[in-house]
């Protein structure tokens, strides 16, 4: 899964133990599970080699990082992320917004058409919904029809536009079902913005995407909520009158105005 | 309620009548050296002799247990929580002063409760005879609890710092409190000068947009007082990182004089 911020963990500091002799593990229930998500052996290394162990670990790391319906992250997955998340906002202060996307009248599909189609349609959506964001965004399945998008270095005034392209892109994407019939569905969807420099938790955060959510169901349903972060007081007239004089004194920024000022620190 | 019985708590007969002196200490922008500010500025006000408490009222980001090498075993949280003590959560720095730490996660800056803003008071009102001086270092932004966490004391001092994001967020938290706590005077450090004394300029633009612009409740506008620049200085990069207070590794770095000089201030007013 192409989330960026992974690359910034640490590495582990465990360290690997030589397997003497990897005939004696017990891999018949780890391969069995890999095969049936789909996993293919890698070609190069011979089976039992260390490198072949690796890619066997890689593989379960990563089926225990997906949901198994859809393929995207699951709730362990996303629950690392919006940690790590969090940990970036509070350091480095961007913004970052987290969408929390709920199927509308999802339990009338299961009613009416059973739970094969309703798996049909959670796997359609969440196609869409992986469609829709950048790689560096994390689309995960947190249980039943409801997922979540975290969106790292998200500027508010994106937030609205980014939620309704997501809504309309499901509302406009049919949902093929058993039978030769077609369902249209839509998502309700919430979000809130974290607070920068500030180390929220995730289960505030996500409570006030929550609360989105429940007013985008209230209101209606097929639409989006955001929690917006408070706007900002000061006028462009301000701004300029503010930098006017320290922009004139520095000799490298005279020529730019004054949002555009090269940082006077770091 | 847990608060309510430490505010009620007998105070020591050895200090009879005192009340605190209380300053807030905000930024608007995170990241220019807040708590930075508030920890050492604590130290140098220690030295002179002064009971001195920071109550780290950043609520979601716990920073001053980072910046001091502290381990807290006890916060504001559990004290929140029922779970300890307001005496238990009181601990020693290292530069002879005395922390209330939040604990991280306690609550998100943008919600205020009724329930967290009562406890934040009763907590301050049972610590406010204890000491001298109580530095608050609140969170970045104007939200709600960092306003209600500036309210509550006596005085205010922003911190920014010459970057154009600072002194924008600097003078949008100085119109906020200007328009909403009525503050007739706001005091100003501005951290990481090229050179000492450039503060004045700065605070002197700043003054003159907040004269055009900003309107108290009383139709005159906020004045700004300088309380001291502090040079940007590498000294204040190894201390950040060693996790030491500038004033005990380097105290005859530049930066450290700028301190020196704003807790001079400071008393001296």
């Amino acid at each position: 899964m192409g989330f960026a911020i992974a690359s910034l963990e640490p590495e582990s500091s465990v360290a690997t133990p030589e397997p003497d002799d990897v005939g004696d593990l017990r891999l018949e229930m780890a391969l069995s599970l890999l095969s049936q998500a789909g996993w293919v052996p890698p070609s190069g290394p011979a089976p039992g080699s260390r490198l072949w162990l690796q890619s066997v670990i890689d593989g379960l790391c990563d089926l225990s990082s997906r949901d198994a319906l859809t393929g995207l992250a699951n709730r362990r997955q996303f629950e690392a992320a919006i940690a790590r998340e969090i940990d970036r906002v509070a350091r480095i202060g961007e913004p970052a917004l987290l969408l929390i996307a709920d199927i509308d009248h999802f339990k009338n599909v299961n009613d009416r058409f059973g739970h094969a189609a309703g798996d049909m349609v959670i796997q359609s959506v969440a196609a869409c919904l992986q469609d829709c964001v950048r790689p560096m965004d994390l689309v995960a399945r947190l249980g039943g029809e409801e997922f979540a998008i975290i969106l790292p270095n998200c500027p508010p005034a994106f937030g609205q536009t980014v939620a309704e392209r997501i809504r309309n892109r499901v509302r406009a994407c049919p949902v093929a079902i058993i039978g030769g019939q077609q369902l249209s569905v839509t998502v309700s969807i919430g979000g809130a913005f974290a607070p920068q420099w500030v180390r929220s938790s995730a289960m505030l955060w996500s409570e006030r995407a929550d609360q989105q959510l429940y007013r985008a169901k209230t209101e209606g349903r097929n639409r989006t909520c955001l929690d917006m972060p408070p706007l900002t007081v000061v006028s462009a007239e301000e701004k300029g009158l503010l930098f006017g004089s320290l922009a004139q004194s520095d000799p490298f920024s005279a020529s730019g105005p004054a949002s555009d000022l090269p940082k006077t620190t770091e | 309620m847990m608060v309510s019985m430490s505010a009620s708590a007998p105070k020591p007969p050895s200090s009879p009548a005192r009340i605190a002196r209380t300053l807030a200490i905000t930024s608007g922008k995170g990241g220019v050296g807040k708590t930075f500010v508030s920890a050492n500025l604590a130290a140098a006000l220690s030295r002179q002799g002064l009971k001195v408490l920071v109550l780290d009222a950043d609520l979601g980001l716990a920073n001053l247990d980072v910046v001091l090498n502290l381990y807290p075993k006890i916060t504001l949280h559990d004290v929140f929580t029922g779970k300890a003590q307001l005496d238990e959560a009181i601990l020693p720095a290292p530069g002879g002063f005395s922390v209330l730490l939040a604990g991280s996660g306690l609550v998100e800056y943008s919600r205020l409760t009724p329930d967290i803003r009562d406890q934040l008071h009763g907590i301050f009102e049972a610590v406010k005879p204890r000491f001298d001086v109580i530095l608050i270092d609140t969170g970045a932004g104007i939200s709600d609890v960092v306003l209600y966490a500036v309210s509550m004391a006596q005085e205010v001092i922003v911190v920014a710092t010459p970057e154009p994001t600072s002194l924008t967020d600097a003078y949008a938290t100085i119109k906020v409190l200007s328009a909403q706590q009525g503050r007739e005077t706001l005091n100003l450090v501005v951290n990481q000068v090229a050179r000492a004394g450039d503060g004045r300029a700065i605070c002197a633009q700043l003054q003159q947009v907040v004269d055009r612009f900003v309107q108290g409740p009383n139709g005159a506008a906020p004045r700004l007082q300088l309380m001291g620049d502090i040079p940007l200085d590498t000294a204040v990069r190894e201390a950040v990182r060693k996790r030491s207070l500038l004033l005990e590794l380097h105290p005859g770095s530049a930066a450290a004089q700028g301190v020196l000089h704003v807790a001079a201030r400071m008393v001296g007013r």
